[in-house]
C-alpha cells in the first residue's frame, strides 16, 4: 500500500501521454453537444447581414494558441462565409503574428481582399485606454493598420467611426482582457460582446454571461470544438475531443484511486 | 556513461535518424520550412523532457523562450508603438519635410515614458515618481467608476431578478444565484459568530465555494490537457505525418 502511495509520478505522465496519443491514432468520435453559451455567439454572427462589421480582438499569445487559435479560425470561417467584414486587432504583443496569419490565411481561402473585406489593425499598448480611444474614434486609436496603410482610406472600415458602429465584438482572451472589454467597452459604449477564453479562466466568465454582459462564451478547446460543429467544419478542436475525454477519465480514475489508497492506508489527517 | 547521458544519446540518435529519413524521402523539405519544423519538434521534446527530470536541454530551451519572446516583444513594440506614435509624428517631421508639422503634444507622454526608465538610475530615479503618479492617478480615475458600474452594480442585477422567471428550471437557477451570493457573503462576514442560522447559512456558502473551486480545477485540468493534445497533434500530424 505504501509503495502505491509513493508511486513515481512519471508513471502517471506515461498514462496521460498514452491517453492522449492512442485516441489520436485510433480515431473514434465522441458526441460533442453544443451548449447555449457557444450557440449565442454562433446565432449572433449568423444573424448578421452581408457587409456587417465584426471586430475580433486576438488577445492571446502562442502559449494559449492550442485553445484559442481553433476558436479564432472557426469564427473567421463563419464570418467570411457570411460575407461579414472582419476587423482584427490585438492587445497582446505576443499574439500579433498569430492573429495576422490567421486572418490573412483564412481570408485568402475565401478569396477575400485585404483592406476591402478584412483588415488586421495590429497591436496597441494600453488595454483600457485603447478601448476608450476606440470608443471615441477608431482612426485615432489605430491611424494605420498592421501593414502601415492609413485606416481612414480602407474600404473595409467604411461606416465605422467608433466601437458603437461594430455589429458585434468578440474578444479571444488568455488573460483579463474580457473584463476590460466589458468595463471599458461594452458598458461604456453599448455594443454586443461575445467572448472566447482559455478553460482556466472560463468559470470566471459565467457571472458575466448571467448578467448578460456577454451574449456568448467559448471556453477552452471544448468551446472551439462546439463552434467547429456548428459551422460544419470539423478540425483540430473536434479531433482533440476524443483524447480530451479519455484523459479526463484517466484523471478522474487517478483521483478516485489516490483517495481510495489514502483511506485504505489509514493515514490520519 | 551514466543512465541519463545514455538515454539522452539514444534519443538524439533516434531524433537524428527520423529527421534524416524524412529529409531524404522528401517528407520534410530541405528549406526553411523543414528546418523550422525540425526546430519546433526539437524544442517541444526538450520542454517535455522536464517530465523525466530537470536537464540542460530543458534549461536551454526555457532560456531561449524567454529571450525570443522578449526580442519579439521589442520588435513588435517598435513597429506598432514607438515608430508610428513617436518617431513618425514627432521626430521625423523635425528633421525632414514630410508635409506635416511635428505633433509636439507627443513630447509629454514620451518624456513621462523616459522618466519611468530612470528607475535604474540612483540619482534620477525620483523623476520616475512623476510618471507613476500620472499612471496611478489616470488609472484610478478611469478604473474606479467603470469597475463599480460593470462589476458591482451590473453583477447585482441577476441577484435582484424576480425568483419566478416563468419556468421551473429558470426559477431554480435564479434561486441558486440568490442563495449562492447570500450564503458566501455571510461566510465572509466575520463580525458575527458563525453559530445557529448564520452558521448554517455559512456552511451552505462553503459548499458553494467548494463547487466553484472544483469547477475551476476541472477547467484547469481541461486547459492543461488541451495544450498537451495540441502539441501531440503537432508531433503526430505535422512532423510524423501519421494522422490527418
Amino acid at each position: 500500500m505504501e509503495r502505491l502511495l509513493s508511486i513515481d509520478r512519471r508513471y502517471i505522465f506515461v498514462f496521460v501521454a498514452l491517453a492522449v496519443t492512442i485516441p489520436l491514432l485510433i480515431k473514434f468520435d465522441l458526441p460533442v453537444p453544443v451548449t447555449k453559451e457557444v450557440k449565442g455567439i454562433y446565432n449572433k454572427i449568423d444573424s448578421l447581414p452581408e457587409g456587417a462589421h465584426v471586430l475580433i480582438a486576438f488577445d492571446f499569445d502562442p502559449a494559449s494558441k492550442e485553445e484559442l487559435l481553433p476558436m479564432a479560425l472557426a469564427l473567421l470561417h463563419h464570418c467570411f462565409r457570411k460575407n461579414v467584414k472582419v476587423v482584427g486587432m490585438t492587445l497582446n504583443p505576443g499574439g500579433t503574428g498569430l492573429a495576422n496569419s490567421a486572418i490573412t490565411d483564412t481570408g485568402k481561402q475565401y478569396e477575400k481582399i485585404q483592406g476591402e473585406d478584412y483588415v488586421f489593425l495590429g497591436y496597441k499598448t494600453g488595454v483600457e485606454l485603447v478601448m476608450i480611444n476606440m470608443g471615441e474614434n477608431i482612426y485615432s486609436a489605430f491611424p494605420k493598420d498592421f501593414y502601415g496603410n492609413a485606416t481612414v482610406d480602407l474600404p473595409v472600415l467604411k461606416g465605422v467611426q467608433s466601437l458603437t458602429d461594430f455589429d458585434y465584438v468578440i474578444d479571444l482572451a488568455s488573460g483579463s482582457s474580457i473584463e476590460a472589454w466589458i468595463a471599458f467597452g461594452k458598458e461604456k459604449y453599448d455594443f454586443d460582446l461575445g467572448a472566447g477564453c482559455t478553460a482556466v479562466i472560463g468559470p470566471d466568465m459565467y457571472p458575466f454571461l448571467q448578467a448578460k454582459q456577454i451574449n456568448g462564451l467559448m471556453s477552452g478547446l471544448k468551446g472551439a470544438a462546439e463552434y467547429e460543429i456548428l459551422i460544419n467544419r470539423k478540425s483540430t478542436a473536434v479531433a482533440g475531443m476524443s483524447p480530451q475525454s479519455v484523459v479526463h477519465v484517466i484523471v478522474v480514475l487517478f483521483v478516485i484511486f489516490g483517495n481510495f489508497l489514502y483511506f485504505m492506508s489509514g493515514r490520519k489527517r | 556513461m551514466n543512465r541519463d547521458v545514455s538515454i539522452t544519446t539514444w534519443i538524439l540518435i533516434a531524433f537524428g535518424i527520423v529527421n534524416i529519413y524524412f529529409l531524404t524521402t522528401g517528407k520534410l523539405s530541405f528549406g526553411l520550412e523543414g528546418l523550422g519544423l525540425i526546430t519546433a519538434v526539437a524544442l517541444t521534446l526538450a520542454i517535455y523532457s522536464f517530465l523525466y527530470k530537470d536537464n540542460p536541454a530543458f534549461k536551454i530551451v526555457e532560456n531561449l523562450f524567454v529571450g525570443v519572446a522578449m526580442g519579439y516583444w521589442i520588435i513588435i513594440t517598435w513597429f506598432n508603438i514607438l515608430k508610428p506614435d513617436v518617431l513618425e509624428p514627432l521626430i521625423v517631421p523635425l528633421f525632414k519635410d514630410t508635409g506635416k508639422s511635428p505633433q509636439y503634444i507627443v513630447i509629454i507622454p514620451t518624456i513621462l515614458g523616459i522618466f519611468m526608465l530612470l528607475r535604474f538610475s540612483t540619482k534620477l530615479s525620483w523623476l520616475s515618481r512623476w510618471s507613476f503618479a500620472f499612471v496611478v492617478g489616470l488609472g484610478s480615475g478611469i478604473t474606479i467608476p467603470n469597475f463599480v458600474h460593470a462589476f458591482i452594480l451590473k453583477q447585482m442585477e441577476p441577484t435582484f431578478a424576480p425568483l419566478y422567471t416563468g419556468d421551473i428550471l429558470g426559477s431554480i437557477n435564479t434561486f441558486l444565484i440568490l442563495l449562492g451570493v447570500v450564503s458566501v457573503l455571510i461566510y465572509f462576514f466575520f463580525s458575527v459568530e458563525h453559530k445557529g442560522v448564520v452558521g448554517g447559512v455559512s456552511v451552505i456558502g462553503v459548499w458553494f465555494l467548494m463547487v466553484a473551486f472544483g469547477a475551476s480545477f476541472g477547467f484547469t485540468v481541461m486547459a492543461r490537457m488541451s495544450l498537451l493534445i495540441g502539441r501531440v497533434q503537432f508531433l503526430l500530424r505535422d512532423w510524423l505525418g501519421i494522422i490527418q
